[in-house]
């Protein structure tokens, strides 16, 4: 199989955010960057299992400028052959959508994966837009994938239980937790990987539809009330009386 | 006019597709237009839509839109809104919003965002606002387009009612082949999922091992919550995968949410800290998680959790 899978960068999750004075950017001072946990953990790792089992290529490709190499050349050191950077400063979840679209369409890929989602972003958005840009089924946050043939059998994640469908290829599916295990590259695969092709391509021109205008963090808690363990009647009390939340 | 995708499940209305018409009707208010409402295959009592506000109920009844193909909705979604002249579309943000919203945004070359937690702000352009960076941030979002999209994030608002029933029409749409199969639809019977529970009971490593969960299990049965869990519990398979919540795992905003053995590491808080309500039980005074609670209570969960079981249930026979 060809599979192509889509990596993003995002804040560490211990991050502690921040933004500038007048709230319009991220204060990246002090911020580590890494590979988007569901990108590396599920999305590249699956591919490369189905590539080990089956043949085949992973590449993996980033929307983003020269700094994201860095998280790029980690996901060829887990394992995948080659990379793209579409070299960009990124915009909305459509321009990046019809970045990859457009790479993508004359690649003949019978799989492109992403996360489910970013853990900056949270937009969930890009998947399904890859999809409709190529004309292809989209299944989203897969946590189980088996491919026999040109078809694949797929578990996702719907409320409160599971959805198990069936899609022939080329198709685009989202990444959730169980897809895979994570796995941490080596010594030699990090050696490997910097010797392995990352290409990096111009983006086309797109004009976002929808931009940010304004981050702030949300309002500081009051201090917690504390209540006596050997009263549990009170914090009933509260809640009911105080929070309305019973 | 603003048009509402309400979503069904077996012919049976989500409590999504409630909330999504509020929040439609008050978007139409603001803007000044009328809020429709749109369902997709066979589903009882369409109609009742109207009472949060739909002035039109449409309905496609194609018995392919009877099982869920993403692209096939998006399709039927988008062709609506084009033939009604919509100029905002709404979704839900659920497993099914999540895969149609980029499609019918694509389709309708329309700005979205997805995940909004309150009516748009149109003084002076169309503006939303949603959790960013997994719920440690809020974000302003402006759609430029001249259509838009947004998906409504579950328990944002509450489903409110604003009108009467209304009858419903027949709508016609050319819809692309099913290229995805359905094979199985498996639900967990009798208890709400996590992303729609108003309330939560949660707990991680200081329960010690998963056979003590049962005080759990009573504490959520008594009060008819959803039950979650913190990463570490979830990865080494004392709990399933799908009760985890937080940065990595599900984000809730539930209506309470009591954490039981949780320290609260800023990667856990990223997903629950939309809660209205945060009740914080743990052994230690220093554990983050006070910092982002409105109730804290400091003592052995073994003991504690039991007797707030013992108090509800006093409560809720006394109620």
């Amino acid at each position: 199989m060809k599979i192509l899978v889509c990596v993003s960068k995002a804040p560490d999750t211990t991050t502690k955010i921040a933004f500038n004075a007048d709230g319009t950017a991220l204060n990246t001072d002090g911020v580590q960057y890494i590979m988007n946990p569901y990108d590396e953990w599920y999305a590249l790792v699956r591919a490369l299992e189905l590539k080990e089992a089956g043949g085949g290529s992973v590449t993996i490709i980033n929307v983003g400028p020269k700094e994201n190499d860095t998280v790029i050349r980690k996901g060829l050191a887990i394992g995948a052959d080659s990379a793209v950077r579409i070299n960009s400063n990124g915009g909305s979840a459509m321009y990046i959508a019809k970045q990859i679209a457009e790479y993508a369409k004359g690649e003949g890929f019978d799989v492109v994966i992403t996360g489910k989602e970013s853990i900056d972003e949270n937009r969930s958005e890009v998947g399904a837009m890859i999809a409709e840009f190529l004309d292809m089924p989209f299944i989203s946050y897969a946590s189980k994938m088996e491919v026999a043939g040109d078809t694949a059998t797929i578990n996702r994640d719907i409320e409160g239980g599971t959805e198990t469908v069936e899609v022939d290829t080329p198709f685009v599916l989202s990444a959730a937790k169980g897809l895979a295990e994570q796995r941490i590259p080596n010594m030699r695969g990090i050696m490997m990987a910097k010797r392995k092709p990352l290409n990096v391509v111009e983006a086309v021109a797109f004009d976002d539809l929808v931009v940010p205008v304004h981050y702030e963090l949300p309002p500081a808690k009051s201090a917690v009330k504390l209540v006596d363990p050997e009263d549990m009647d009170e914090l009933v009390r509260l809640l009911h009386e105080e929070a309305k939340a019973l | 006019m603003v048009l509402v995708f309400a979503e069904s499940q077996k012919g049976v209305f989500k409590k999504a597709a409630f909330e999504a018409v509020t929040y439609g009707y008050k978007t139409a208010q603001a803007l000044g237009t009328d809020c429709a409402a749109l369902t997709l295959g066979s589903v009882e009592g369409a109609g009742e839509l109207g009472k949060y506000g739909a002035s039109k109920v449409y309905n496609i009844a194609s018995e392919q839109l009877n099982a869920f193909d993403g692209g096939v909705y998006a399709a039927a979604i988008a062709g609506a809104a084009s033939e009604l002249g919509a100029k905002v579309v709404i979704l839900s943000h659920t497993s099914t919003g999540k895969s149609i919203l980029g499609r019918v945004a694509v389709r309708l070359n329309a700005g979205s965002v997805a995940g909004v937690n309150s009516v748009p702000n149109v003084d002076g352009g169309f503006k939303v606002r949603r959790g960013v960076f997994s719920g440690k941030a809020l974000a302003d979002f402006e759609i430029k387009s001249d259509v838009k999209v947004v998906s409504l994030m579950g328990n944002a608002i509450q489903p409110e009612e604003n009108g009467a029933a209304v009858g419903v029409d027949a709508l016609s749409v050319d819809l692309p082949a099913s290229r995805v199969r359905v094979k199985e639809v498996s639900t967990v019977e009798g208890t709400v999922p996590l992303p729609e529970a108003e309330l939560v009971v949660s707990a991680g490593r200081g329960m010690k091992g998963p056979e003590n969960w049962g005080i759990i299990d009573a504490l959520a049965d008594t009060l008819g919550a959803t039950t979650a869990c913190s990463r570490p519990v979830s990865d080494v398979g004392w709990r399933p995968h799908h009760e985890h919540v937080g940065q990595t795992g599900i984000a809730i905003r539930p209506n309470l949410y009591i954490a039981i053995g949780i320290s609260g590491a800023i990667q856990h808080l990223a997903g629950v800290n939309s809660s209205k309500t945060i009740v914080v039980i743990n052994k230690d005074p220093e554990a983050p998680f006070f910092k982002a609670a409105d109730y804290g209570v400091v003592g052995d969960l073994f003991d504690v959790v039991p007797r707030l079981t013992e108090s509800l249930k006093k409560f809720k026979a006394d109620a």
